[in-house]
């Protein structure tokens, strides 16, 4: 052994900058620190799992909606996606947000929101464009993840017009819906956070089961990491990610996801339904060729792998990956 | 008579981060030793360093239980080397049945078997495993006189195992050379991970604490590197991993995974004594906020 620094410790213990005797230091570790009662306990797990106070209004009660999000520009999908939740008895249908991003002529999902009467939330992309923010604000670190990045929000952000973004910024963050007797709460992101992905393999049941606690809900739907999902909680309650519309899920499939939310006698279960939806991609592809989009874009939308903003992915999403 | 005024003075400056929820939970489960003692290590880690015990699987166990009552969302497992641990691989075990885990190891201890084993248990799981292996160079003479003589190809030996059983290493870097968080170097490293045969490299780059082995080897902080109440940004603390993490350890819980060789940074014995703010006093402090530090991957 010829680094002295392997034996340094015999007996002593590192205390900041200092090496003391290691009963020195455990005798200070033993004094540090809070040591609350058990009742002073339960209290501070009451104070940080309680539920938070939320005035927003409860639309509803609806029999079965359609829930989507992350456009991403595709009114090819847009379309489809209304024919498709009204072919199927929705009452209503709500975005939750992403309008713009990765596809061609971002004003074109305008009208189709507002003529089928859309109910919209804001995504990071509506933030970020209504305030005229540089990027997306997704945080990518990897600068292949950046680059891309920056390309599709420069376009969608050069292509809309200031009376688009206005009321982007006018979108609401969050909305409450009842679904037969459950009150479902409706956001981008997370509860918390609009840019916090809510990844399957990076969501656990006990987390979930206290963000709903905390944000007083029987059931919660996101969108934003691109994936769908939904795990039905030991409470009974629901969380679903509806996935996106703009970009097919990553697992080699063209079409791309959405969810459909029933309530089903008896006892008003919530039924919650994974919808693929198969929509015209080749003319998408086409139109985002003619835009001069990334050829990488077009190959997404082609094969159904992602090439780009993989870095997001956790390890279990990203072991399913091509790329 | 001076130098603890001053102290004093800083302590009662500095501001206080809120804990806004418990989503992080660190475990010093390889506690302070290791089969390394790496020059630029900031807990200073070394074989006979016994500062923190390894922690066993029935302790890990406790605060498991403890977390899931307050919603914690991830668990990393750190140490020392982790999987000196002989309860490692339970841990790992447990722990994915609750959420997922990372561990951050030094890839000595990778061998296939255990590679495999890892590998089992990432497919047996909903939730995501991550190991994370720390190199400080892109070849032998940039990383061995920091991690120690002949670390470089056995490191990668480690990576390359765990890249023949199926898992994709998040390579670890402490920017000790200058170089190492530019464009270029980053690409140095990419360039490394994909001779062994990673098509879509992961890189986490870390600045140095000037603290532990640290101080000794390119000095420590100087009196100015403290955070002071008034340089609370408007958006408040909340890019700190402190407002969002604890580090559990076999002598209490401590409030993050960079000071836990500072007694005044132990903040109680359960996780329920550990849910109030804590003051961003230490120097260490500085550097989380200054280079937007995150131990999270």
């Amino acid at each position: 052994m010829t680094d002295p620094r392997m034996t340094l410790h015999r007996g002593l213990a590192t205390w900041g900058e200092k090496l003391v005797p290691l009963e020195e230091f455990r005798r200070a570790t033993a004094e540090a620190g809070r040591r609350l009662s058990p009742a002073e306990r339960d209290a501070a797990v009451r104070d940080s799992t309680m539920a938070l106070p939320d005035a927003t209004p409860v639309e509803g009660p609806w029999t079965r909606i359609a829930v989507f999000g992350g456009i991403y520009n595709n009114h090819h999908g847009l379309s489809a996606l209304l024919e498709d939740a009204a072919r199927r008895g929705a009452e209503a249908v709500y975005c939750l947000g992403d309008l713009g991003g990765f596809g061609p002529n971002p004003e074109k999902v305008w009208p189709l929101l507002v003529q089928a009467g859309v109910r919209t939330i804001q995504g990071n992309y509506e933030e970020s464009l209504a305030s005229g923010r540089e990027d997306c604000n997704c945080g990518y670190t990897d600068p292949r993840d950046n680059h891309f990045a920056a390309l599709s929000y420069g376009y969608t952000a050069r292509q809309c017009s200031p009376a688009f973004k206005a009321w982007m910024g006018r979108l609401p963050k969050r909305r409450r819906v009842r679904v037969g007797d459950r009150e479902l709460l409706l956001i981008h992101g997370s509860p918390r956070r609009i840019n916090e992905f809510l990844f399957a393999s990076t969501s656990p049941v006990p987390f979930l089961e206290a963000l709903l606690d905390r944000h007083a809900c029987d059931g919660l739907l996101c969108t934003h990491t691109g994936l769908h999902w939904h795990r039905r909680l030991p409470s009974g309650r629901d969380v679903v990610n509806a996935g996106v519309i703009g970009r097919p899920a990553n697992d080699g499939n063209a079409h791309v996801w959405y969810a459909l939310l029933e309530a089903r006698p008896p006892g008003n279960t919530l039924a919650v339904e994974l919808v693929p939806l198969v929509y015209d991609h080749r003319s998408l592809a086409e139109e985002m060729r003619a835009e001069r989009l990334p050829e990488e874009f077009v190959e997404t939308i082609l094969t159904g792998w992602w090439t780009t903003c993989l870095e997001i992915l956790p390890a279990r999403e990203r072991a399913a990956s091509r790329f | 008579m001076s130098a603890p005024l001053i102290e004093k003075t800083q302590t009662q400056a500095a501001p206080r981060v809120e804990l806004r929820a418990l989503d992080t939970l660190w475990f010093q489960v390889g506690g302070t030793v290791c089969n390394l003692a790496c020059t630029h290590c900031f807990v200073s880690c070394s074989p006979t360093n016994h500062t923190h015990e390894m922690m066993p699987l029935a302790e890990v166990k406790r605060y498991l239980g403890e977390a899931a009552a307050l919603g914690v969302r991830e668990y990393y497992f750190t140490g020392g080397e982790p999987f000196l641990n002989p309860d490692m691989e339970a841990i790992l075990e447990e722990t994915l049945e609750v959420g997922p885990a990372t561990v951050l190891t030094n890839g000595l201890l990778l061998d296939p078997g255990r590679c495999a084993r890892l590998k089992a248990l990432a497919d047996s799981s909903e939730y995501s495993l991550d190991l994370r292996v720390s190199v400080d160079g892109w070849d032998a003479a940039t990383n061995d006189p920091i991690r120690g003589e002949g670390t470089f190809d056995r490191i990668l030996a480690g990576v390359r195992n765990l890249v023949q059983a199926g898992l994709n290493p998040v390579l670890t870097v402490t920017a000790v050379w200058q170089e190492a968080d530019s464009d270029a170097g980053k690409e140095r490293f990419f360039a490394l991970l994909r001779s062994l045969g990673i098509d879509r490299p992961r890189l986490k780059i870390l600045p140095v604490f000037q603290i532990g082995a640290e101080a000794e080897r390119a000095g420590a902080y100087e009196s100015w590197q403290r955070l002071r109440a008034g340089e609370t940004p408007e958006e408040g603390w909340d890019h700190l991993q402190c407002s969002s993490c604890r580090m559990a350890t076999g002598q209490g819980v401590w409030v993050c995974p960079i000071l836990v060789n500072e007694p005044s940074a132990k903040m109680g014995e359960t996780l329920a004594d550990t849910l109030g703010s804590f003051p961003l006093e230490h120097p260490a402090c500085w550097t989380c906020h200054v280079y937007g530090v995150s131990c999270r991957t």
